[in-house]
């Protein structure tokens, strides 16, 4: 029993009691043991959707066993708190990789799968959830099923991206993608506003498995500007292992006033100029500083200090880049932009989760220091406008959404509430799905 | 050296054991991994193969010391053999109960010793090969709180001083390892205060790898453990006492 468990954002909360099984064959009594819970991995949720107060999480990451990798086939089994590095390590030298990562791979394979993870390449390979090939869930009567796309097909789409509230994901079958080397041919093209993105975008769809840009959020007047990268996997190269160890640390929080608008805007524009100069011909990169820049500084978070952060990050609709432009306007203008924000067109693959956030559109991921109030109101703002435009806004990023815009984002959330486990529960969900506020109330009392 | 390398996890069910195999595992080796629990080893040893390298589980209570001479013959072909089999005492139980004493005693140190016994006899015969030993901090200095398990790791870290000895003239290295608090499976129940003395499983493991490459003779895992037990090994025993250690 520990309590040192952390949401990524670090804005402080109750400590969280936490238990750590080291073995599958302890889960069905620990679970059954208790009266609420939730399973939470690696804790890289910024939010609160890995938090339950007053009740201890189950965190898995001692559930790091793989229970079997067919190398002719790339199909591999692992058990739940598997770190994607950890995955790696195995299955790149054998030809083999994610076939969606997330930006860390410092998160665990149930993690990725209870958020149904995107990646560089939702638009060529849509979510993580797309290429589950079975789960393992174990509920707290001590049930275990198999579940697939055609058995217990609903508990399959409600456990992808289903925040681990129905039930521990105790196994999870991938199935990878091949690859030659482990290193990726990059290309940068630098953008003056989102018109220019929303064309290259456009453009590198075809050519390009990987595409995201980043983009400047806080510099008045040249909001909008950015630097779209695309990268397919090389066939130059050899089939090394990255090292997700970091190379340095953040030793501890920074304080109150390392990041303020200035040091914000400096750091954007210098970002800006040393993308610039790799805009001319194609680059040679290890898939470690391409997928997991962030994972080689430890402790990153720590530079938004003791009172933590809010990472936002919503998608509009294709056709709605006014609302994009109005929203980077919006956090232009209120001096609280961050100092990376990432956008992305997403395709229209559709992921088996029931509760996914990847849907076609435009999204964006940005970073606010908490300021209270004021961050509150900025958020809510945003929320405002994306509920608007028919958005959707992402849970594992969040501790600000409110019952009424989650009920909007996801409509399927009222079937989704059948399947969830009834120990399982996270401040999140409990904050989301209170009824008694809501405007999208259905009208089925769950008692008489 | 490309011949292919035969190893046994001894208690490769323990957490660190765990680790360790998997970084040996890596490099392409034969593994044979002696424990009790039938289901724990099966899944370790899925796990060891889906990193490349082949296998054998042997079911086996390492208390029972009558079942050694069986798994010493199925465990002959492996040259380099490493010892992590351990359960912490309860001090109190051992005190009052002779009996829980005895156990300790058994499963701490009689039961490395049986097996020793026979592997270095061989290992001294094949002068090759290599022994790693799990002891313990706790053998360091005799200490009211966990004399019991003191006991026994202390006298385990002794044998292996004598064998390292004995088997150098043989080409034989004998790593004896003494660990801190390491967060396992078999501390999951102790608060984990002060946070700074507890190691991470996956970073004893390295160090142990590190060690046992390195042939060393005896290392403290993390290694500032060897600065504290060299202060607490010369505090005058009539101070000692009004500790309570």
């Amino acid at each position: 029993m520990s309590s040192n468990f952390r949401s990524w954002g670090t804005i402080p909360h109750p400590p969280q009691e936490t238990l750590r099984p080291f073995w599958v064959s302890e889960l069905a009594d620990l679970f059954a043991n208790q009266a609420q819970s939730l399973a939470v991995g690696n804790g890289r949720s910024y939010g609160d959707s890995c938090l339950l107060q007053d009740h201890p999480v189950i965190q898995t990451t001692q559930l790091n066993r793989i229970i079997r990798f067919d190398r002719q086939t790339g199909v591999i089994q692992v058990e739940p708190g598997v770190k994607l590095c950890d995955l790696l390590t195995v299955v790149v030298p054998a030809g083999w990789f994610l076939p969606v990562t997330p930006g860390t791979s410092l998160a665990t394979v149930g993690g990725a799968v209870a958020n149904d993870v995107h990646g560089k390449n939702h638009h060529t390979d849509g979510s993580l959830g797309c290429h589950v090939l079975s789960l393992d869930l174990l509920t707290s009567d001590r049930a275990l099923r198999t579940c697939t796309q055609t058995v217990h097909t609903d508990l399959f789409n409600a456990t992808i991206g289903g925040l681990g509230l129905t039930g521990i994901i105790t196994a999870v079958e991938l199935q990878l993608i091949p690859i030659n080397t482990s290193w990726l041919d990059v290309r940068y093209q630098t953008f003056p506003n989102l018109e220019e993105f929303a064309r290259l975008s456009t453009e590198a769809r075809d050519d390009y498995r990987y595409t995201v840009a980043w983009m400047d959020c806080a510099t008045p007047g040249s909001a909008g500007r950015g630097v779209l990268i695309s990268a397919n996997h090389s066939e130059q190269g050899d089939l090394t292992v990255g090292t997700a160890a970091a190379k340095f640390s953040v030793p501890m929080n920074c304080p109150k006033y390392t990041l303020n608008k200035y040091s914000i805007r400096a750091f954007n524009a210098l970002y800006y100029q040393l993308q610039k100069r790799k805009e001319d011909g194609v680059r040679h990169e290890h898939y470690q500083p391409y997928f997991y820049p962030l994972d080689a500084i430890g402790h990153w978070n720590r530079v938004y200090g003791k009172k933590g952060f809010h990472q936002y990050q919503f998608l509009v609709p294709l056709d709605a880049m006014p609302v994009m432009s109005d929203i980077l306007n919006t956090i232009t203008n209120s001096g609280m932009g961050s100092f990376l924000a990432v956008l992305k067109e997403f395709g229209d693959i559709a992921s088996p989760g029931l509760l996914s956030f990847p849907r076609p559109g435009y999204c964006l991921a940005l970073d606010f220091s908490e300021r209270g109030e004021k961050t509150a109101a900025l958020i809510s703002e945003l929320d405002a406008r994306v509920r608007e435009a028919g958005g959707a806004a992402y849970p594992a990023k969040d501790k600000l959404m409110s019952a009424d815009s989650f009920q909007q984002y996801y409509p399927q959330w009222t079937a989704f509430r059948q399947h969830i486990d009834p120990v399982c529960s996270s401040d999140f969900w409990q904050r989301v799905s209170n009824t008694s506020v809501s405007t999208h109330q259905t009208q089925q009392p769950d008692k008489l | 050296m490309t011949m292919k390398q035969s190893i046994a996890i001894i208690g490769a069910t323990s957490t660190v054991a765990i680790s360790v195999a998997r970084k040996l595992a890596a490099e392409d080796v034969d593994i044979y991994l002696v424990g009790r629990n039938e289901d724990k080893l099966a899944t370790v040893a899925a796990d060891l193969a889906a990193r490349g390298s082949s296998t054998h589980t042997i079911v086996t209570d390492l208390a029972n010391l009558d079942e050694h001479a069986k798994v010493l013959q199925q465990i002959e072909s492996a040259t380099h053999c490493f010892i992590f089999h351990s359960a912490l005492t309860d001090q109190a139980a051992a005190e009052s109960d002779w009996s829980m004493a005895e156990a300790s005693l058994t499963i701490n140190l009689l039961s490395p010793l049986s097996l020793l016994h026979g592997l270095a006899n061989r290992l001294e015969q094949q002068k090759t090969g290599s022994l790693v030993v799990v002891s313990s901090v706790a053998g360091d200095r005799g200490r009211a709180s966990n004399y019991w398990y003191g006991t026994a790791k202390g006298a385990l870290s002794i044998h292996c001083q004598g064998l390292r000895n004995r088997l150098a003239k043989s080409g034989v290295p004998v790593l004896t390892v003494k660990p801190g608090f390491i967060d396992t499976a078999m501390t999951a129940h102790l608060e984990k205060k002060p946070a700074v003395l507890w190691a991470s499983a996956e970073e004893v493991a390295d160090l142990i790898v590190k060690g046992w490459k390195q042939q060393k003779n005896v290392i403290y895992t993390p290694g500032f453990w060897r600065f504290i037990m060299w202060i607490i090994t010369r505090i005058p025993e009539t101070i000692f006492k009004r500790l309570s250690l």
